[in-house]
């Protein structure tokens, strides 16, 4: 799906006579493109606010999330050093002139309150509340936020231990997920199709009801406490990357194939020289969805890795962390720690959204 | 092809049967790493997990297992009916399943015809901007609403407060949470919007056109010729809706690490009480039975949708 682009051609005098005729039709076309664009922008924003609010957020430290009738973003109040040594916050104050000045409160009292003006350090008394004035804010990023998570969460090491168990589980996913799709695209096997109806059922299953023997028997192999329960099995191919790659291979073209078997090439090499450089495109999409997937993975490391703090992944961890530090006044802590665990998912899919939502639809469209 | 067949039956030829035999035992050599999967970490679970929920095994105690009968089965149909663990969990669940499923698919819907309109510029930054909140990990994304939706601190409650509306404490107020829950689970609904978007794309425009023609307006366009156009990616769609919120945990574990569903067992999902079961309280026979429990709902779930598909899914393909 690409955008519509205007084509860029010379017109004939015909055309444009014709174009400028039917001028006011593109006016209105282009306003309602316009209205139509808007919209679907501000619900994007709408949609993407908590977003934001975690960028903001996690630039703040405790003082800015609670300070009342504080902007949105990370700001301290302004305050001012007079040359008597004191500091003063500086307030917005509305003159009798209509005009807005920035002024250091001196001393504050109910009816009648003295400022400085922090540019001449002259003093100007003022009629009215100075309670309900809003002070002068200033952008001002804490970004101890990230260097406190950090030394909490080992960082570091929850990114190395997602990252060997993703990209482990991810090379096991794809070669088995190519071969059995190979299998099934290529070949005459009786009872095939019953095979491959199979395998769409798992898909189904609730995976509680395979969870808990799976548990035990890796608990009773010794497996539990190690990574192996959670990158063996991606060795024994997933129904979804087996769907996907069987479709695509289904539309790759038989003859290729068969001019390498008269060539006496066996089935592994055609696959390998043959239908793997044509499927790259759903190859790359399946090694996404598992990458995916692990970094996203919970409940499998949570119970598999329980007890074993120095082998857990980055969701497990950021679990932990936000269990002890979300309640009272500390969540920018764990809006900095949510926003360092999501960076690496959200630039890899900036860079290979394409490949990856083109591997979405057809699991999805084509059943 | 059919000639070979042919061949195959009456004069079959030994090189040509042999070389059927071998494409066959080469195609097995490419399925066996599923089919020694299916057998080990799919077929044996299953049979283990049905056999474990007629026993009292305890991981602490393995020592003594013994088949207890209906004893697990009788339990859960008793907590059921007194409104114990179970029921309050299945409750939770499908309260949560009838406001999160029509809710997500009417708006992924919405926004793939939005995304759809021809006037609309910028289409693929669009589609790219309402997909990404489904990559990030979902604890990271209930950290990030937990905050957004934080009663004094969050985004939305002050958004609210501005408007004069009361702003609930979401994941703090009982009747709030799980609402609160289905908002979050709205920022996921990316990927039943790309099938959605690839689902129209699929219609022919001279569909569009006869209804034109007939004088049909935007509503006869949706009625006649979208929805039956898209019904069987709207019939995906609702089954792997239906069978996420059968797998429903991290969310509710997020915000109580404690299980109890905090608050006051609202957000007490099947899981979570499944998870408590089996994992704090080692009761693994037990939690074989929830499991079979939620395997018999889901699979009744799908079966009620498969046979009512017959009367709305309208497959394009498919003779008459």
């Amino acid at each position: 799906m690409t955008d519509d682009a205007v084509p860029l051609k010379p017109m004939s005098l015909a055309e444009a006579k014709q174009r400028r005729s039917s001028r006011t039709r593109t006016v209105r076309f282009g306003i309602s493109r316009l209205g139509l664009t808007l919209f679907t922008a501000s619900l994007a924003m709408i949609f993407l606010l908590p977003l934001a609010y975690m960028l903001l957020t996690s630039a703040k430290d405790s003082a800015q999330t609670t300070a009342l009738n504080a902007p949105l973003w990370p700001a301290s109040p302004q305050m001012y050093a007079a040359a008597d040594g004191q500091t003063y916050t500086v307030y917005e104050v509305p003159m009798p002139d209509g005009s807005v000045q920035t002024l250091a409160l001196e001393k504050p009292t109910r009816l009648v309150s003295t400022f400085i003006d922090p540019n001449t350090g002259q003093e100007i008394t003022w009629k009215g509340n100075w309670r309900s004035l809003s002070p002068a804010w200033k952008l001002d990023i804490k970004l101890d936020n990230f260097t406190q998570v950090l030394s909490v969460l080992n960082f570091p090491l929850l990114l190395g231990n997602t990252l060997i168990i993703a990209i482990l589980g991810t090379i096991g996913a794809v070669t088995s997920a190519v071969v059995v799709a190979f299998g099934f695209a290529r070949f005459r096997i009786p009872g095939k199709n019953g095979l491959f109806l199979v395998m769409i059922m798992t898909i189904m299953l609730p995976f509680q009801v395979l969870l808990i023997p799976q548990y035990i028997g890796f608990k009773a192999i010794g497996w539990t406490g190690t990574w192996l329960p959670l990158i063996v099995p991606h060795f024994f191919a997933n129904a979804y990357n087996v769907f996907l790659l069987r479709q695509y291979f289904l539309t790759l073209p038989r003859e290729l194939d068969q001019a390498a078997q008269v060539d006496g090439a066996s089935p592994l090499r055609i696959l390998w020289s043959v239908i793997v450089p044509q499927a790259w495109p759903a190859i790359i999409a399946i090694a996404l969805f598992h990458f995916f997937f692990t970094w996203n993975d919970f409940f499998a490391p949570l119970v598999y890795l329980s007890g074993h703090p120095e082998l857990a992944t980055m969701t497990v961890g950021l679990q932990a962390f936000s269990a002890v530090y979300s309640g009272s006044g500390s969540g920018f802590l764990t809006q900095a720690a949510a926003l360092l665990a999501l960076i690496v998912p959200v630039v890899i899919f900036f860079f290979a959204q394409r490949v990856f939502m083109r591997g979405v639809v057809i699991s999805g469209v084509e059943k | 092809m059919i000639e070979e067949d042919r061949k195959s039956i009456y004069a079959p030829p030994p090189r040509t049967r042999s070389l059927a035999r071998r494409e066959t035992l080469w195609g097995l050599v490419f399925l066996s790493p599923w089919l020694i999967g299916l057998v080990v970490f799919t077929a044996l679970p299953i049979v283990a997990s049905l056999v474990l929920s007629f026993t009292n095994f305890n991981m602490l105690h393995p020592e003594g297992l013994r088949f207890v009968g209906l004893d697990n089965y009788a339990r859960m149909w008793n907590e059921l009916l007194n409104n114990g663990a179970v029921g309050q969990s299945l409750g939770v669940t499908v309260r949560f399943a009838l406001m999160s499923v029509p809710l997500g698919i009417g708006l992924a819907l919405g926004l793939a015809l939005l995304l759809n309109q021809k006037l609309l510029a910028g289409k693929s930054v669009f589609r790219t901007l309402f997909f990404m909140p489904v990559l990030i990990p979902l604890v990271a994304s209930t950290i990030v609403w937990q905050g957004f939706l934080n009663g004094s601190t969050g985004w939305l409650a002050q958004i609210l407060r501005a408007v004069g509306l009361p702003a609930p404490d979401w994941f703090y107020d009982p009747t709030w949470a799980l609402p609160g829950l289905v908002l979050l689970g709205i920022w996921g609904i990316g990927n039943m919007m790309l099938i959605f978007l690839a689902g129209l794309q699929s219609i022919p425009t001279e569909f569009y056109e006869a209804v034109k023609v007939d004088g049909g307006g935007i509503w006869a366009r949706f009625r006649n010729v979208t929805l039956p156009m898209i019904s069987p990616v709207l019939f995906y769609n609702i089954l792997i809706a239906i069978i996420a919120v059968s797998q429903y945990f991290t969310q509710a574990y997020v915000i109580d690490p404690a299980g109890n569903g905090r608050p006051g067992g609202s957000t007490l999902f099947f899981n979570m009480n499944l998870y408590n079961e089996g994992w704090q309280y080692n009761n693994m026979g037990y939690a074989s039975a929830l499991a079979w429990l939620m395997l018999i709902i889901v699979v009744a779930a799908a079966l009620v949708l498969f046979r009512t598909s017959a009367r709305w899914v309208f497959y394009a393909g498919a003779e008459r």
